[in-house]
């Protein structure tokens, strides 16, 4: 199948021809180890690690060949079975689409997966659970991998589903204690809202393109009209926000910390939450018609980005800092993404990098956390650099990354989004850049906030803890990871690597200022003086064990500044009245309705009752009379 | 000479004696025999006319009618002595069960 339009695709060959091996993998762990039950108990986390490991083998050959490739060659389409044969107009043949954007996605949902999963072996040794552990996140790999390599928008939305799924089944892991369901089913309800809106555009698309498939709606966008297309790209950014917990959709991801750490780390840090961006870059061609939908998405990116990172300034709970972390940071991808042509790759690149750091990051919380029983309170750390110096040294290569420190990831992929946020010009282009500076500098202060609490300082911690290093099985991902914080963002960003790798798909490559021009130096400082007050408040200071009551922001950025007061007072207490409306209009009306005629029914039967006296004789006398009756009228009509 | 309106005048007797036998009587027995006594006055008119037509269909009718009155008998008759016995009364007052 060849498609006409601003990305051309041909039909797969050599291994992309295969390319279904990739989803058959971790589905085929996914299915051995959910229903092969107790029995796959021994050897399951083992089987759940080659899995994803045999699909990333799979991604890099299918890499390889790409880079072999020349031009539109590189962009393969692998039609794997025709779903919908063609109901009237509704042909949906499911393909995978190998291209620019979707390898690298591959590369870094197996690659990232597979560590992640490597270290899940060590975290959840002594987890009675770890097989089923194992299986969910074999099918999230799987429903990832089909969500990123589908080559139409149904395939992708039982992508988006399927991770929706493994996200909700891995959040409520632990089913048995209280929290974990319940912010299991907040994510799913939050969810639920963005897929709404996917869904609709899904709709839209068909109604208006009569296709579903990537390049069917691509090359007739251009005749939409400018309303349509504006339509189309709100949906869509509906959607996104769900998945990537933007601005509304954003409470579920801090609740969502409930599941097991490396899930935090896969799941809500460096894929899935990052699947909304993927949904807007895929969906460029739609994006570069309406500049107003853009401007939404650069908005709910820039408001995410400082919202997220003020939630992380006062969580103690260092899972949830670092969530706030990974909303603020999808928000900057957000912020870039809404830029059009100059942001796209961008984005990606901010995307890629933040999957190294963030997930090093959530697994050296997740070694603390499992080396101090549990505990997830900074006030409670402290002291630990000494103790756990390869999660020490791994963490704070994840900790330069992220606030942007050069050499380090963040600053050649976060950097360039603030750059091209002023370069949009206008009122709209300074607001952006100076939101997207100050949350490069809170991102600085609350990040050493999460250092200095948690490695230096006086020990803090429980009776009884007793941490030291953790097994090599799971530090050793780190420090893959923390070389990939170091030198991910370099690699991509030095000599516009990934900017030019994507243009085929993604448009032209933007206008680079370079590094260390003025912006990035007046960046740089914004980031060195938020982490200045941030060692001057938490490492030069003794941090109290008890969180000192705080200033009304304090207060305000640990209740997730409202987020969940705001969703209830606006969403569910009219959602209860509505409820509650319905249900008295039920009562009184429609059943109402049918009662009373009911009731009507009974009380003229009652009377009709009284004739019933038991007495045979005056039945008798009835039938006479009606005898006569009959007899009378007979005789009337004959005469 | 005895005319068919002989026959009409005592078949309607007997029938208004019967009815009145069932509506005031309160002894199932009675009101019985009083049913028999509006069956026979309505067989006496089928005959009267069959011979006045000359035709046998009124006397066959009649014939049918004896024989349902005499099924009609015996399972009435089994209904009340099992009546009597569970209530040691034939009255029909006293079987109103299905009041109301």
């Amino acid at each position: 199948m060849t498609f006409t339009s601003a990305e051309v695709t041909l039909p797969a060959v050599g291994a992309a021809h295969a390319a279904w091996l990739l989803l058959a993998f971790p589905s085929a762990g996914a299915v051995i180890l959910l229903l092969g039950g107790k029995r796959t108990n021994a050897w399951g986390h083992l089987l759940g690690v080659t899995m994803s490991l045999a699909s990333f083998v799979y991604g890099v050959v299918l890499f390889a060949q790409m880079l072999g490739e020349r031009g539109a060659g590189r962009s393969r389409d692998d039609h794997v079975f025709t779903w919908v044969p063609g109901i009237g107009r509704f042909h949906v043949p499911i393909g995978l689409q190998i291209d620019q954007l979707s390898i690298c996605f591959v590369l870094l949902i197996t690659g990232v997966g597979s560590l992640i999963l490597i270290y899940a072996v060590g975290y959840m040794a002594k987890d009675p659970d770890r097989r089923r552990f194992f299986g969910y996140m074999n099918l999230f790999i799987a429903a990832m991998l089909l969500l990123v390599t589908g080559d139409n928008y149904v395939a992708l939305y039982i992508g988006w589903e399927g991770v929706g799924l493994a996200s909700y089944l891995l959040i409520g892991f632990w089913y048995f204690n209280p929290a974990p369901p319940v912010a299991a089913k907040k994510a799913f309800v939050a969810n639920r809202v963005g897929d709404a809106g996917l869904t609709l555009a899904i709709f839209l698309m068909f109604a208006q393109f009569g296709s579903v498939s990537f390049g069917g709606v691509f090359s007739q966008v251009h005749s939409a009209r400018p309303g349509t297309v504006t339509a189309l790209g709100l949906l869509l950014l509906l959607g996104a926000c769900g998945k990537s917990a933007q601005l509304p959709l954003q409470s579920w991801l801090l609740d969502a910390m409930e599941g097991p750490t490396p899930v935090s780390a896969l799941i809500h840090a460096a894929t899935m939450v990052t699947a909304g961006v993927y949904l807007i870059v895929r969906s460029a061609p739609i994006f570069n018609l309406s500049s107003d939908a853009r401007l939404v998405v650069t908005i709910v990116g820039a408001a995410t980005l400082l919202f997220g990172a003020l939630i992380g300034c006062a969580k103690d709970d260092i899972k949830k800092a670092l969530a706030g972390s990974t909303m603020s940071q999808i928000g900057y991808m957000m912020l870039a993404a809404g830029l059009g042509p100059v942001g796209y790759a961008l984005a990606i690149a901010h995307l890629l990098s933040h999957g190294f750091f963030k997930a090093g990051l959530f697994m050296g919380a997740g070694a603390v956390k499992h080396e101090m029983n549990d505990e997830v309170d900074m006030r409670r750390f402290g002291g630990l650099a000494t103790v756990m110096k390869i999660t020490f040294v791994t963490f704070s290569f994840g900790y330069l990354a992220i606030i942007g420190v050069p050499p380090f990831s963040g600053f050649f992929t976060k950097d360039p989004i603030i750059d091209a946020a002023f370069a949009k010009g206008g009122t709209s282009g300074a607001l952006l850049g100076t939101a997207a500076m100050i949350g490069a500098g809170i991102t600085a202060f609350y990040m050493t906030r999460v250092m200095f609490m948690t490695f230096t300082g006086r020990r803090r911690w429980e009776d009884g803890s007793h941490p030291h290093e953790a097994p090599p099985v799971m530090t050793s991902p780190m420090v893959i990871l923390a070389i990939g914080s170091l030198c991910a963002g370099g690699f991509l960003m030095l000599s516009n690597r990934l900017i030019n790798f994507m243009a085929p798909v993604v448009g032209t490559p933007p206008l680079s200022h370079g590094f260390f021009a003025p912006i990035s130096d007046i960046t740089l400082a914004v980031v060195v003086a938020g982490a200045a007050i941030g060692w001057a408040m938490y490492g030069r200071r003794e941090v109290p064990v008890t969180a000192p009551r705080g200033s009304f922001a304090t207060v305000a950025a640990r209740k997730d500044l409202y987020g969940d007061a705001f969703n209830e007072s606006v969403l569910m207490r009219p959602g209860q009245w509505l409820t509650r409306l319905s249900v008295f209009f039920d009562n009184r009306g429609v059943d109402g309705l049918v009662n009373s005629v009911a009731a009507a029914l009974g009380g003229s039967s009652g009377r009709l009752r009284r004739f019933q006296t038991g007495f045979v004789r005056s039945y008798a006398l009835f039938m006479l009379a009606g005898a006569a009756l009959v007899v009378g009228a007979l005789l009337l009509v004959r005469l | 000479m005895i005319s068919p309106a002989h026959y009409v005048a005592l078949a309607v007797v007997l029938f208004v004696i019967g009815g009145v036998g069932v509506l005031i009587r309160r002894n199932a027995l009675v009101v019985f025999m009083s049913v028999e006594l509006m069956l026979n006055a309505v067989n006496l008119s089928f005959i009267a006319f069959a011979r006045m037509h000359g035709h046998l269909d009124g006397q066959v009718i009649a014939f049918f009618v004896m024989v349902v009155a005499a099924a009609e008998v015996v399972v009435g008759l089994a209904i009340l002595t099992s009546i009597f016995r569970a209530r040691k009364s034939a009255s029909v007052d006293d079987a109103n069960l299905l009041k109301n």
